[in-house]
């Protein structure tokens, strides 16, 4: 091993927030932040479909934006506040969204439903109502092999109108 | 039948669950004390491993095992198949030799305390080859065709010959003719989670936390291999993340994540990457087929010709049911039909959705759309001409047919009034629009099954199955079955699923979970009954039933289901994009127990067939075998905006004969029909026949 190799560190210790609560680890350097959720936490609600940032089953939020927990390291999350989808059922940040899937029958298998679900909060964040094809495009990076996603689609729109006319949406 | 909640559009049970990550798939069995596995697939696609240098790996932190044929046991690997097998051949003996079938093949397995030590130990590993040029084209002239085994005779079930009247000497004189090749890609199920184990032995019994569409095989197959007794191993599958036939069989991943686990004496957790799916965890074969149709000028069918050949592996002989349909979909007296395999140096392909339909069914009506053209005849029109009375291949009656009325509800639906036959003559805007259509079928399917009823003395039922739900609603539609069989509300039914443990289901494929299962559940829930009404005291009361298809009637009845499947392209006429502006699909499948869920599953099975028709497409390199575009950002698939109108309807239909729940079944048949639906589309929009799956801008521009 070069001395360079040496030198450079393996693992890295973080502090962040994930879903609210203060974690400190030492993480090894190639650690992605899909597997720190899911291996070192226990937070399996983010799922690995293709580990280079194409499916979209990993999605989650990350200091308020959506990020691939497959393209993202652990150790870049020093100081960085992290959501996964146990954690905003919890706060009831997706209840519409995940009431409307489920009416609408949104889902099948359910594996890319919770990156989907993100993709489909951020979205209706920027507010308005979004046409079909926005929600189309904005969602184009969530595979889903199950459902046809004519579902997904309506079940989006729906809360999005829900949320423009401040109604509520339940299943 | 008392069908309070049959037939209604249920809210699936599962859906809580499944939108707040709650839903636990294989990979996400998370054990104390677990390590994890990382395969070494092999880089070359033919020959034998020379050396493994493991020095540099097994000094790497972490490290605990470097597992290849050189110290791997020797596994008893019994005899054993499954329904689901390939009646022909013998499965891949993982890690027991130095020979290298296919590109891809494991060829060693790395331990460590960590994933990401065992992924750099892997790659650390030195493995040096003495490789031969593989045959992966069945197409090229290196390669031979050969007559399955299991398709010899006329009481095979994929018969590898089929003839009444003379076929090609009603061709040779017929009035009107076509005659056509068609090649449809090789293609992967790639459903959205990726395979995985975790398995942890206890003395010489084994615990399974696994991806299968089929739990007591893999219970059977892995006790097989390591020669324990089945009730040795338990296989647990709550849910799985889509499937389409790639979970059906029980592949080497499996083996090797029990072997690593055993070799290291602490649970392992193994999941395959999305690249190493393509190598180890079959595909639907590439398909080369001729159809040639003879008809009279007023376009009624003299002759059918349909040849056609698939892809296998060398040590397995894979058939399906490429040539099945031909037989009966039209009225014609001569018919001939030829089906070869194509022993490749690739790993054994299996079943995906609507398996050997789907490319069998592509030629078929292609070549009828082709043929309307050259009679002038509307193609709705041409089906209708030879719509047969009965099922001309066995003489037997349709135990019930809907494709006409699947034609005209959809014919309605979707505007196919408003077509100008003429090609290349609509148009909008930019795009030369084209409208097509296609039949689609699937036999309906039916497996012995048992299933558990228990009443609890809260008044609530427990029903087990080892069945599975890879996302279509086996969870929510067994419960109405059982809540109506039960007369209990839903919410007092609790369905569990997925244990090698419980009774024994078949595979969770062939569109037959709903009649075989239901079937069961009724039978159970009505023993249960019975044995509670006998004995008032005793709580829990469980029961067991069965369900099995009456041999005089499936002896009796051809049994298939139909649909009509409508597209609508949109071709840009200068750069030659291929959109799908609509489509629409009309099935007869029987009694449809769960509406939501059902349409859901037809569409999701429509977009696949778009998938097939326009994108999907696994290439291999023919100098080493090389799967180049394993990996989703090549292997191109619909995504959200490639989609634009779907739309799925039934036709009331009742069929008395299929089962006790007249339940046709849909996975399969939601595939069918779509891939030529839309080939005929372009056709019509651009006036270009395009005969090779998928098709893609080149084709367009270039023909």
């Amino acid at each position: 091993m070069s001395d360079t190799a040496q030198s450079f560190p393996t693992r890295v210790d973080i502090s962040l927030t994930v879903n609210g609560e203060p974690v400190d680890a030492r993480v090894d350097v190639s650690r992605h932040l899909v597997d720190f959720l899911r291996l070192d936490l226990g937070l399996t609600g983010a799922h690995a479909g293709c580990e280079h940032g194409v499916c979209g089953a990993c999605t989650l939020q990350v200091d308020g934006e959506i990020v691939r927990g497959c393209l993202m390291l652990a150790a870049q999350l020093d100081g960085a506040e992290v959501w996964t989808v146990e954690g905003l059922t919890e706060t009831g940040a997706l209840a519409d969204l995940q009431a409307a899937f489920v009416e609408r029958n949104a889902l099948q298998c359910g594996f890319c439903t919770p990156g989907m679900l993100f993709a489909a909060a951020d979205i209706l964040a920027q507010g308005g109502q979004p046409s079909r094809v926005a929600i189309r495009e904005h969602i184009s990076g969530n595979y889903c092999r199950c459902t046809g996603y004519e579902a997904v689609v309506d079940a989006i729109e729906t809360v999005a109108g829900a949320r423009a006319r401040g109604e509520e949406v339940s299943a | 039948m008392n069908t309070q909640f049959v037939g209604q559009p249920i809210r699936r049970v599962d859906g809580r669950l499944k939108v707040t990550g709650g839903a636990r798939y294989a990979a996400d069995f998370n054990l104390d004390e677990h390590v994890y596995a990382v395969i070494v697939n092999a880089t070359v696609g033919l020959g034998r491993i020379v050396s493994i240098d493991q020095a540099a790996a097994t000094r790497l932190p972490g490290v605990i095992a470097v597992i290849s044929h050189l110290n791997a046991p020797r596994l008893a690997y019994h005899p054993h198949k499954g329904a689901i097998d390939p009646a022909t051949g013998e499965r891949l003996h993982v890690l027991q030799g130095d020979q290298v079938r296919f590109y891809g093949q494991p060829v060693a397995v790395v331990v460590a305390d960590t994933l990401d030590q065992a992924e750099r130990a892997a790659a650390a590993l030195s493995i040096t080859y003495a490789a031969k040029r593989p045959a992966v084209d069945p197409s090229a002239s290196d390669t031979t065709e050969i007559m399955a085994e299991a398709s010899k005779g006329p009481k095979a079930y994929y018969p590898a010959d089929t003839a009444r009247g003379d076929a090609d000497a009603a061709l040779a004189t017929a009035p009107v003719r076509i005659d056509a090749f068609y090649d449809t890609a090789r293609e992967n199920h790639n459903p959205m989670e990726p395979h995985a184990t975790v398995a942890r032995w206890d003395g010489d019994r084994v615990t399974l936390w696994s991806k299968t569409q089929f739990v007591v095989n893999e219970q059977a197959e892995i006790a097989a291999i390591f020669g324990i007794p089945t009730e040795n191993v338990q296989v647990i599958s709550p849910f799985v993340g889509g499937g389409f036939g790639t979970t059906l069989r029980t592949w080497s991943h499996v083996t090797i994540a029990a072997l690593a686990a055993r070799q290291v004496g602490r649970p392992v957790k193994l999941a395959l990457t999305r690249k190493q799916m393509f190598f180890t965890t079959g595909h639907r074969p590439r398909s080369l087929q001729r159809v040639a149709l003879g008809a009279t000028p007023d376009g009624k069918l003299t002759s059918i010709v349909h040849e056609g050949r698939g892809e296998t592996s060398r040590y397995e002989e894979f058939i399906e049911a490429l040539t099945a349909g031909t037989g009966f979909m039209y009225s014609c007296p001569n018919v001939r039909t030829q089906y070869r395999i194509v022993p490749l140096d690739t790993g054994t392909p299996n079943h995906m959705r609507g398996p050997g339909e789907a490319q069998g069914m592509f030629a078929l009506e292609c070549a009828m759309d082709e043929l309307s053209y050259e009679l002038g005849i509307d193609p709705i029109e041409l089906r209708r001409r030879n719509e047969p009375e009965i099922d001309e291949s066995t003489g037997k009656p349709f135990s019930s047919r809907s494709l006409m009325p699947c034609y005209d509800r959809g014919a309605e639906l979707f505007g196919w009034a408003q077509r100008n036959p003429a090609p290349r003559s609509m148009r909008d805007d930019r795009e030369y629009v084209g409208m097509g259509c296609a039949s689609a079928t699937y036999p309906v399917l039916f497996s012995p099954t048992r299933a558990r009823a228990r009443l609890l003395a809260d008044g609530t039922a427990e029903i087990e199955v080892a069945a599975s739900d890879m996302g279509p609603g086996t969870y929510t539609s067994m419960t109405q079955v059982a809540a109506d069989a039960l007369g209990l509300p839903l919410d007092n039914v609790r369905f569990s699923l997925g244990r090698s443990d419980f009774p024994p289901a078949p595979p969770h494929g062939g569109s037959q979970t709903m009649a075989s299962v239901g079937s069961a559940i009724r039978a159970a829930c009505a023993a249960v009954l019975e044995a509670a009404a006998r004995n008032r005291e005793v709580r829990p009361i469980e029961a067991e039933g069965s369900a099995q298809r009456d041999p005089e009637v499936a002896a009796r009845f051809s049994m298939h289901s139909f649909g009509a499947v409508f597209a609508e392209v949109g071709i840009d006429s200068d750069v030659g994009t291929i959109r799908v502006r609509r489509a629409l699909g009309v099935y007869g499948a029987g009694r449809i127990v769960n509406p939501r869920l059902a349409l859901s599953q037809c569409t999701g099975g429509m977009v696949g067939g778009i998938g097939m028709a326009l994108m999907e497409r696994t290439m291999l390199d023919a100098r080493d075998g090389r799967l180049v575009n394993a990996h989703m950002a090549d292997y191109l698939m619909p995504v959200n905006l490639d989609i634009d109108r779907l739309e799925a309807h039934f036709v009331d239909e009742e069929d008395p004969h299929v089962n006790p729940l007249g339940v046709k079944g849909l996975g399969e048949i939601a595939l069918v029909g779509m891939a030529p639906a839309i080939a005929n589309a372009i056709f019509h929009a651009t006036g270009t026949r395009l005969r090779n799956l998928p098709i893609s801008i080149e084709n367009v521009l270039t023909a």
